[in-house]
């Protein structure tokens, strides 16, 4: 079936366009880029036609070996492609959101410097997120894991000549290598116990084992996996490289912070289900974990100004949302809201990108407004988005969320509550960003007739634009945004859960109430949305000003990057400085060495004493020498 | 203390007189070569300790009643020959660059 | 009777030994050295070493102690200066000697007790006929290889004082 096609094909793309891009023309490139995620989804497409994952069939995984990696003894790592249901979904999501993304990209990039690296760098992350979802072992799954990492450090810091572009890369790599050290630490647990790191091996024998009721191996596995996937998907406590993340191009937040890459933590947790399973405390801590990043997120996003930013908290939020469904058993529901966030979170990132594109860099909220009219298809998509994201009835996003909902009312009731009112809280700040941003009077400095300079916080660098004025996006760029409203609307008839049946049971016996108090509630938020910011402006003020010390505490979204500043950052900068660079390497490193010289020169310096010049002073050590001798062996008796 | 040899004029001599006698020659050879400063002296001691190596190879021969140590006494005189030109040649030398013949400024390889 | 004539060469030997280290003058020790060869020699007549004995009258009195004696008198240095040396290293040196001198002693006579003695004319290998017999036979090859050994040694004293070529 030649499973390895699908992610070669970009890796192909990424070698072409990196090491000959410069000296390419654009069309040659964007051909190549894009050309390459066209053929991986066509490939992906056929390959799931022929295994029958669109009729029902592929009910068990099927799997290709390549070769073998590692051989240790009886420990075996090789190199296998697997694809399962799960495994189609992913592939699905990746290569075609990632398509409709890349064929944006041409768009959104057209007049930045550094072109061809863009794409390349996106070229490479599409084979590192495949890898990641195709490999059939957890190495493998490490290796997509470490790349996309490396992909998106690569991206958020791709306009690398700005300090904050190259600090938030760094941060975002450095924050997910904390959560690596879980992953890696439970990869060798499971290595450990399980004698092997492949996934059908290891769920064989975790079925045979019983629930763990208290803390044991298999609930440090899980916990360790879960330190990892919150790194990787954004949640308390290692999200704070999300935000700063938006520091990147528009369709790099899109496609790596919204729908694929931050995604990856949630596929290994499903993955892993069988795992998670037979250690309730683990699934706990998934899902408490969960609904507090959902919540804490949504309060965060109710203030913040950058439009990018409240989509970044946005994710953050939706990415606590799936983890509730992981968490508490409803593993479908959990990969369906990933799909339908795919949809709409991507839609919402790239029609951003649109409104920045067409205010020539402009992401402030408080300057933006009345748009609507000058940038109709944008607003329109954004709307689509706006409506899935809140819930509203036959939308995608309202079918997702209203599994979740009702997997954590019959898990813990309390769970549902907080998502409800987080589900709330989601409604009301899009709704507030979308009316910000397309309605009221135009709050900005661009004229209408010429465009300014008004660079934004993503450093967009639309130097010599030259277009005039507030335009709408080209075709390029609004037909895949028009593709992604048409899924965040209709999606959700792609029931996953009945999908997934196979692998995960579905959750049942949920009370009819609760959907309707979600939709209630979502609806609430639009329209109290728009009072605050339609009707009556006044309000949002009076209540900033009221709340001032809760509002500031929101706006600095709690200071939590200034608390791990403080306690982890600088007393590691000024560890590393005071004692392991002046003590460690200056005093006792060099100290050694050069002490080894000098104890060197010193012993020479006493046993050159002995090197007297004169003869006799020689002889006279040679015969006191064989005195000694003849004196110990003459009382030794040897004679 | 083993029992002093009798001292008779009868003439028998215990053999371990020579090697005794060895000894002493030998030791005075050393204090010959470490407390004299003329090179030419130092040289004859050494001629002094070979040659008290030569009564012990006699006297052992004499022993075992084999003339093999007479042998080896004989080439320890050809070399101490040999060795004596050779060494004499250097030391002629050494007084041309330096105009002493004392050892203790033969030191160069002082540190 | 070989009693008394070894004592008597012996102390000849040992009382010209103390004279080759305490004199001053390098010619007195030179002929102190020659006396010491000569009662050494008639030491080895009394072994039963006749061949031995006529060596080193001839060859190391005769030769070696000649060639002594004429550098002596070539470079004619006189007398050894006198120096001072630390105190504890005059008083040291006898009496690390003479301690040296017991401690062999004592080891010599407790592995040769004095169970046997000798006698003149008891050993009668010591001949020209047999020591010749045996050099030129088993001994071959070191006499070979001594006599190339002191071509070398000409052909080194040759150069090593020979007239610096300007």
């Amino acid at each position: 079936m030649q499973l390895w096609l699908i992610p070669l094909l970009p890796l192909a793309g990424f070698l072409l366009n990196g090491v000959f891009g410069r000296k390419l023309s654009k069309p040659v490139v964007n051909a190549i880029a894009v050309g390459s995620v066209l053929l991986s989804f066509l490939w992906v497409l056929k390959t799931l036609n022929a295994l029958g994952a669109f009729s029902g069939g592929l009910e068990e995984a099927y799997k290709e070996h390549y070769f073998t990696w590692i051989q240790s003894g009886t420990f075996n790592i090789g190199v296998d492609f697997a694809v399962d249901r799960l495994t189609a979904i992913w592939l699905m999501i990746v290569t075609g959101v990632g398509l409709l993304i890349h064929i944006y990209a041409v768009g959104y990039m057209a007049h930045e410097s550094g072109y061809y690296r863009f794409f390349a760098y996106l070229n490479l992350f599409m084979f590192f997120m495949l890898v990641l979802v195709l490999g059939a072992n957890y190495l493998l799954l490490f290796v997509g894991w470490e790349g996309v990492g490396l992909c998106s450090y690569l991206l958020i810091g791709f306009y690398f000549l700005e300090k904050f572009a190259t600090d938030a890369g760094n941060k975002a790599f450095i924050v997910n290598r904390i959560g690596d050290f879980g992953f890696v630490l439970a990869v060798f647990l499971i290595g450990n116990h399980f004698k092997t790191l492949d996934f059908a091996s290891v769920f064989a024998q975790v079925k045979t084992m019983p629930v763990e009721a208290n803390i044991g191996w298999i609930t440090a596995i899980g916990l360790l996996l879960l330190l990892g996937a919150t790194g990787k998907s954004a949640q308390i406590p290692l999200y704070v490289w999300l935000p700063d993340a938006m520091a990147g191009p528009t369709p790099v937040s899109a496609l790596i912070h919204a729908a694929t890459m931050v995604t990856a933590g949630i596929y290994m947790i499903a993955r892993s289900a069988e795992l998670y399973l037979h250690s309730s405390m683990a699934l706990d801590v998934v899902a408490i974990i969960g609904i507090a990043t959902a919540f804490v997120a949504a309060t965060i996003g109710l203030c913040q100004t950058d439009i990018k930013k409240v989509f970044a908290y946005s994710t953050v939020s939706q990415l606590g949302y799936m983890f509730v469904g992981l968490g508490t058993g409803a593993f479908s529901a959990g990969v369906w809201h990933v799909m339908t966030h795919a949809f709409f979170k991507a839609l919402l990132f790239l029609g951003a990108g649109s409104v920045i594109h067409a205010l020539s860099g402009e992401q402030d909220l408080r300057k933006m407004g009345g748009l609507a009219k000058k940038i109709p298809i944008t607003c329109i998509v954004l709307f689509c988005a706006g409506v899935a994201i809140a819930g509203v009835p036959f939308t995608s996003g309202h079918y997702s969320k209203d599994a979740i909902l009702e997997a954590a009312y019959l898990h813990a009731p309390w769970m549902y509550w907080i998502g409800v009112v987080t589900a709330g809280m989601t409604a009301f700040y899009v709704f507030r960003a979308l009316f910000l941003c397309f309605f009221g009077e135009y709050r900005g400095d661009l004229q209408d007739s010429h465009g300014h300079d008004a660079h934004g916080h993503d450093a967009h660098g639309h130097d010599a634009h030259g277009h005039g004025g507030i335009h709408e996006s080209p075709p390029v760029m609004w037909i895949p945004l028009a593709i992604l409203a048409l899924l965040s609307l209709g999606g959700g008839f792609i029931n996953i859960p009945q999908y997934l049946e196979p692998m995960f049971k579905p959750v049942e016996g949920a009370p009819e109430w609760l959907g309707y108090i979600a939709i209630a509630v979502g609806l609430g938020g639009i329209g109290l949305a728009a009072l605050f910011y339609l009707v009556s402006p006044a309000i949002p003020e009076a209540l900033a000003s009221t709340f001032a010390t809760p509002y500031r505490w929101i706006l600095n979204k709690y200071f939590v990057d200034e608390f791990y500043d403080a306690t982890v950052v600088e007393p590691m900068i000024d560890g590393s400085r005071v004692f392991l660079w002046r003590v460690a390497d200056a005093r006792i490193v060099d100290g050694a060495v050069n002490g080894a010289g000098t104890v060197a020169r010193s012993v020479g310096s006493l046993l050159r004493l002995a090197q007297s010049g004169y003869i006799r002073n020689y002889a006279a050590w040679v015969v006191g020498g064989s005195i000694l001798v003849i004196a110990y062996m003459g009382l030794r008796g040897s004679f | 203390m083993p029992p002093l040899p009798q001292l008779s004029l009868s003439g028998v001599v215990p053999f371990n007189w020579y090697l005794i006698l060895s000894v002493i020659l030998f030791a005075l050879g050393v204090a010959g070569f470490l407390f004299r400063r003329n090179i030419i002296t130092v040289f004859m001691s050494i001629e002094l300790m070979l040659n008290a190596v030569n009564l012990t190879f006699i006297s052992f021969s004499y022993k075992m009643n084999q003339n093999d140590g007479h042998i080896f006494s004989f080439f320890v005189m050809v070399v101490a020959a040999a060795e004596a030109a050779v060494g004499l040649a250097i030391i002629l030398t050494v007084f041309k660059n330096r105009q002493t013949l004392e050892i203790d400024e033969v030191s160069s390889l002082k540190n | 009777m070989d009693a008394i004539l070894f004592l008597l060469f012996a102390g000849v030997a040992v009382l010209c030994g103390i004279n080759l280290v305490l004199q001053t003058h390098p010619i007195s020790s030179a002929l102190s050295l020659v006396g010491v060869m000569g009662a050494l020699a008639l030491i080895y007549l009394q072994l039963g070493g006749e061949f031995i004995a006529m060596a080193q009258l001839i060859v190391y009195a005769g030769a070696v102690m000649v060639l002594f004696v004429f550098v002596i008198m070539l470079l004619n240095e006189g007398k050894e200066r006198k120096v001072h040396r630390k105190l504890w290293v005059r008083w040291a040196g006898a009496p690390l000697l003479f301690a040296f001198v017991a401690m062999m002693s004592a080891i010599v006579v407790r592995i040769l007790p004095p169970s046997e003695g000798v006698t003149f004319g008891k050993m009668t290998q010591g001949t020209a006929q047999a020591v010749g017999t045996k050099l030129f036979t088993i001994y071959l090859l070191p006499f070979e290889v001594t006599s190339v050994l002191i071509l070398i040694a000409i052909i080194g004293a040759i150069v090593l004082a020979s007239k610096e070529v300007d």
